[in-house]
Formats: structure tokens, C-alpha cells, sequence
């Protein structure tokens, strides 16, 4: 074979060169599609529905008057959700991300429990909704409650959480843990002093962005029977009457925004079309903003890491 | 843990400032059911937690008609919104859960054929032309205009219809077909009717059905077919009028709520249905739907101050009642 002339290694070279340059404006196309989509959906909704935002419309119940519609119990009730939602999930979560990382044996037991969690991530969210309804609701007559949807929800993102502790904890370097260990520190002091804090960051990004995700679900929500007009508030949380006063929120009646949504969507005026676009917008910015959340704060805790 | 030091303060400044310390959750009248009562029962809701100052609290949820009768048969709701009368088996349910019912008939719907505005060639449909474009037997088969009237151009039928697990589509098959369920198959089907409203608003073939309210709102983008019940007789368009002298036949039906009598010892519901009988006309209108006589709410009323108990219907779907004769039968019981 015959050596190639200067010429011919720059034409290869230049072939090369040119392939790399569609593939990035092909990849930059592709890019803007998306982005493009996003950001038309979120103008569309801000721009349908600029009328309704007031202060009224976050403060007003819902009405059969779009004008004067609100979301207040919709808004209050998702938050209230995604509040029972975090507190069953994570600790739940992280423990059970924890054991599998730290404590649990390597044996085909572990393995099988591994193999399921990924396959509980994909599970229909119906699913689910039908799940709690059967338990939730009427087994353990929880009632069409807060305490349900939350709950159901949280079974819903508790994948999620585990498979983003493992990730975090596993991204910790061995030498951390064998020089805990060689100090003479238990498992649990191990855990306790640097596997948790640092793998924090990892752990709070899966913990916000399944909250993100649940906070938009409406199909095990409906399943549950959250209602469509709700014109009062659950009671405040942790502010009754103690002992049994504190927890009285738990079981009030609710709904939450993707219904309220929903609803507005299948009215017959016309003018309820403004309502759900604000509706919308406003579910966008919590969900873009938990996200945002979730940015800041492994930034921040991340710069303290130091090993 | 993080969520709960970030939320539980805002949320409990949040509640406190908005609404200081709720009572607890006594109070509340819960009801479930039918979407197409639960324009009206909304309605009643909001002016009633309006009038009592928020002092008694009302939910509404939207299972549909057979969701809200196996909540009201397992006692977990008050009232139930029906857009049908009570069938056979939600009786039997009832009867052994030990839950009796209060029938009160509320207002009166007309299921509406529309077409597409600029549509020139429907002037009014028969029973019997209706039966043959959404008869079972015309799936695949009857897909042109001309099929079913030779007047009619050579045009596609676009079909628009109600889904399979809506009341109305129960009734619309009852009625026009002969027998609840029985429908073609090959047609747009949605539970939401503003998607039928979309659809038969862009094609000038389509025809559609749904309630009488998502056609009233939408005028502008739909017109209705006038109805012809028998051969001779003349098309009728629906409208308050022509559903109160009970000539929009068949597709007028009256729509209920059902009280469970041991729910009316609370003061509370008792109170609430008071304040529906006595506003429903107002708000029935409101609402795009056609109230019923003044004195078929003081029946009502009557009904729940000696509680009587039991359907006018025994347990089945029925077709064409009108206003008269449907108070007459409330009479009796």
C-alpha cells in the first residue's frame, strides 16, 4: 500500500471535519426543537392566560364564574400533598437507598430487590392510584384525604429517591469510607458523619425532582377521588389543638392543581379556557422552580465538599 | 430534614394568615356524582357557603353517575348527583348497605345534535335517520350523507360523539338507537365535550351530540339540528321552551340528586337542600339548563320534610319523560 500524499491526508482530514460540523448543527437543530417547544407552551399559557393574574386569582376559590375563579384550594392542596408526600418518601427513601448501598449483602436476594426498584420507576402512575385506593383509602379507611394522595404519591416517587441516593452514595470515593473505618468508626458513625452528608447534594436533587414530578400528577389523584369543588381550606397544619388537633389536616378533603386544571379544561364556557392557562403557567413555575431549587442547592453544598 | 424546615414554617404562616385556626371537619356536606349534574349542584354549593358565611362546608366531586351511587351506597356521601335515574343493581347495592334514597328530580337537560354552522343541506333529522348513522349495524357501512337521504350530497359523515362511560351516551342510545350502549364504534369519542365541540366546529360534514350547555355556550361555532320524533311531525329545536311543553322529544331528560334520609338528621344538609329547591330555578338557568316548575320544587320540598323514600322509575333507564307527567309521578309517591 502506498503511502498517502500530504494532499490526500487533508482531504481526509477535511471530510472529517466537515461530518463533525453537520453532526453539530444537526445536534444543535435537534436541541432548539426542544427548547423551542418548551418555551412556546410556557408563552402560550402565560400569554392565554395574562388576564387572570392577580392576587385574586391565587386567593378566590373556585366559582362557576371564570372571572371570578381561583386556585386557592388547588395551590394549598398541592402543597399540603407534596408536604405529606416528603415526609414519607424520604426518610423511606434514603434509608432504604442506604441499606442497599452500605449494609445490604451482594447476593442474588439484593439483586432481585435492585431489578424491582427500577421497575417500580416505570410502573403507569394509575397503578398506583389504584393500589392506594384499595389500601389507602378503603383498607386502612384513610379516607379520600390528604393523608391518601399524599401517601399514594410518595409510593409513587420512592423509586426515584432510592435510585438517586445509590447514585449519590456510590459517587463517594472507597478511600472515604476506609478512613473512617481505620479510625475505628462503626458503620453507622461512617454513615452518620460523612457517607449522608456527603452524598447529600445527589440525595436532595432526587428527593426535588420526584416532588416535581409528583406535584403534576392527576391520574392517582382522580383515581383516589380528590374532589373538584372544594370552596374552604383544610385546617393549618401542626396549628390544632394537641395532641390530636395537630394532625387534623391530614384527613381534610382537597384538590390540587392538575384537577383543577383538568376541570377547567372540560367546561362548557369558554372563558374557563383563560383560567386553565393560568392554572397551567402557575404549575409550570412551581415545577420550574422546585427544579431550580434543586440546582442551587447541590451548587451550594457541593463548593463545601471537600475530600 | 430538609422539606419539612423549608415548608412546614411558610405553610403554617401561610394558613395561619389566610385563614387563623379552622374548626375541625364537622360541618361538611359531601357529594358526589354525575358531571352533567354538577354544573348546577356547584353552583347551588358556592351561593350556599356564600350565604352561611363559610359556616357549613360543601364538596363537590365529579365519579360520574354510577361512581357517586356506589359512594352513596357505601354511605360515604350525602347526596348523590344522577343524570339518570337509580338502576336495578344500585337499588339491590343500596338495599344491602341498608341505604335508603330521597329522589328529587332537579332540572331538566336536552341532549343537542349540532352540526357545523355553514352545514346547508340539514334542515331537520328524523328519529329514524339518527337511529341509522349511529345504529351498530351502520358501522363501516353508512358513511355518506346520501346514504341515509338521497336530498343529501355525496359528502362524508364525521361523527363526534360522547364516550362510552358517560350517562349521556347511555341515554342518546337509549333513545334514538332503542337500547342503552348500542352505538356504532367508527366515530370520534370523547369524555370532554369541548374536544366534540372543537371537532364539529372545523368540518362542515360532521354532526355531533352532547348536553344542551357546551352547545348554548358555543353558538357561535355550532348550530343545533331540530329534531323530528315521529314522521309528520315537525322539527323541533331544543330550548327551554320546547323542553317545558315537553315537545324536544326524545332527547329531554330530567336529572337528579338523591338524599340519603339519615343524612337529612344533620341540620347541615338539611339546609342545603332547602337552599337548592329554593334557588335551583335561578341557578338551573344559569347554568344553560331548563329549571322545572315552581311547584315541582315545593313537591321536592314536601318529599324531604316527610322523607319519602324510593324512585318513580323502578330501576330502569327510561325515555321521552316530560316535565307533566314526570311531576305527576312524584306526586304519588
Amino acid at each position: 500500500m502506498q503511502p498517502l500524499t500530504t494532499e490526500q491526508i487533508r482531504a481526509v482530514i477535511a471530510r472529517g471535519k466537515l461530518r463533525d460540523t453537520i453532526f453539530k448543527a444537526l445536534g444543535i437543530f435537534c436541541l432548539a426543537i426542544a427548547l423551542l417547544v418548551i418555551v412556546a407552551l410556557i408563552a402560550d399559557m402565560a400569554i392565554k392566560g395574562s388576564e387572570r393574574f392577580t392576587l385574586d386569582f391565587f386567593l378566590n376559590f373556585a366559582s362557576r364564574r371564570a372571572a371570578q375563579a381561583g386556585i386557592l384550594s388547588a395551590w394549598v392542596g398541592s402543597l399540603l400533598v407534596m408536604l405529606v408526600t416528603a415526609l414519607a418518601a424520604v426518610p423511606l427513601g434514603v434509608a432504604a437507598g442506604l441499606y442497599l448501598e452500605e449494609y445490604a449483602k451482594r447476593n442474588w436476594l439484593t439483586h432481585i430487590i435492585e431489578v424491582n426498584i427500577s421497575n417500580l420507576a416505570a410502573v403507569p402512575s394509575i397503578v398506583y392510584g389504584l393500589l392506594a385506593l384499595g389500601i389507602f383509602v378503603y383498607q386502612f379507611g384513610f379516607g379520600q384525604s390528604i393523608l391518601s394522595a399524599g401517601l399514594t404519591l410518595a409510593l409513587l416517587i420512592l423509586p426515584i429517591i432510592i435510585v438517586s441516593t445509590r447514585e449519590a452514595i456510590r459517587a463517594i470515593p472507597a478511600m472515604i469510607r476506609e478512613g473512617s473505618m481505620a479510625v475505628g468508626a462503626t458503620r453507622w458513625q461512617t454513615c452518620r458523619y460523612h457517607i449522608i452528608p456527603y452524598a447529600m447534594p445527589g440525595i436532595l436533587t432526587g428527593v426535588i425532582i420526584g416532588l416535581a414530578r409528583a406535584i403534576g400528577e392527576t391520574a392517582p389523584i382522580i383515581t383516589i377521588g380528590a374532589l373538584t369543588f372544594i370552596a374552604f381550606l383544610p385546617p393549618a397544619p401542626f396549628t390544632g389543638e394537641p395532641p390530636a388537633g395537630l394532625f387534623d389536616w391530614v384527613f381534610a378533603p382537597f384538590t390540587v392543581m392538575p384537577i383543577q386544571i383538568f376541570n377547567w379544561t372540560s367546561r362548557p364556557d369558554p372563558a374557563f379556557e383563560i383560567n386553565a392557562a393560568a392554572a397551567g403557567f402557575v404549575l409550570m413555575v412551581m415545577v420550574l422552580s422546585m427544579n431550580a431549587v434543586a440546582i442551587y442547592l447541590r451548587y451550594k453544598m457541593r463548593k463545601n465538599i471537600k475530600w | 430534614m430538609f422539606k419539612q424546615s423549608k415548608l412546614v414554617p411558610a405553610l403554617a404562616v401561610a394558613g395561619v394568615a389566610l385563614f387563623g385556626a379552622q374548626a375541625a371537619l364537622a360541618d361538611v356536606v359531601k357529594i358526589d356524582g354525575s358531571s352533567t349534574v354538577y354544573p348546577i349542584t356547584e353552583a347551588v354549593a358556592e351561593e350556599f357557603q356564600k350565604a352561611k358565611k363559610n359556616a357549613i362546608k360543601v364538596t363537590v366531586g365529579i365519579s360520574g353517575t354510577g361512581g357517586g351511587f356506589k359512594k352513596f351506597c357505601r354511605g360515604e356521601v350525602d347526596i348523590a348527583n344522577a343524570s339518570r335515574p337509580i338502576l336495578k343493581k344500585e337499588m339491590d347495592a343500596c338495599k344491602e348497605a341498608g341505604i335508603e334514597y330521597i329522589e328529587l328530580p332537579v332540572a331538566f337537560d336536552a341532549l343537542t345534535v349540532v352540526m357545523n354552522p355553514k352545514n346547508a343541506f340539514l334542515k331537520e333529522m328524523t328519529v329514524e335517520q339518527l337511529k341509522a348513522i349511529w345504529e351498530p349495524a351502520a358501522q363501516g357501512k353508512i358513511t355518506r350523507w346520501n346514504q341515509v337521504n338521497p336530498a343529501w350530497p355525496d359528502a362524508p359523515i364525521k361523527l363526534f360523539g360522547a364516550g362510552s362511560d358517560s350517562g349521556t351516551f347511555d341515554y342518546f342510545t337509549e333513545a334514538i338507537v332503542g337500547k342503552a350502549k348500542s352505538s356504532r364504534g367508527d366515530y370520534t369519542a370523547s369524555e370532554d365535550d369541548n374536544v366534540l365541540v372543537q371537532g364539529v366546529s372545523r368540518d362542515v360534514n360532521a354532526i355531533g351530540y352532547f348536553g344542551y350547555a357546551y352547545y348554548a355556550e358555543n353558538t357561535g361555532k355550532l348550530k343545533a339540528v331540530p329534531i323530528v320524533e315521529k314522521a309528520g311531525k315537525p322539527g323541533v329545536l331544543p330550548s327551554e321552551a320546547t323542553v317545558i311543553n315537553g315537545t324536544y322529544q326524545p332527547l329531554s331528560r330530567p336529572i337528579f340528586i338523591y338524599i340519603n334520609p339519615k343524612a337529612l338528621d344533620k341540620p347541615e344538609v338539611k339546609e342545603f337542600v332547602e337552599f337548592y329547591m329554593k334557588n335551583a330555578s335561578k341557578l338551573t338557568k344559569e347554568v344553560k339548563y331548563v329549571p322545572l316548575s315552581a311547584k315541582a320544587y315545593t313537591t321536592n320540598m314536601e318529599h324531604v320534610e316527610k322523607k319519602k323514600k324510593g324512585t318513580v322509575f323502578g330501576g330502569t333507564a327510561e325515555v321521552g319523560i316530560t316535565i307533566e307527567e314526570l311531576q305527576k309521578r312524584e306526586a304519588k309517591i
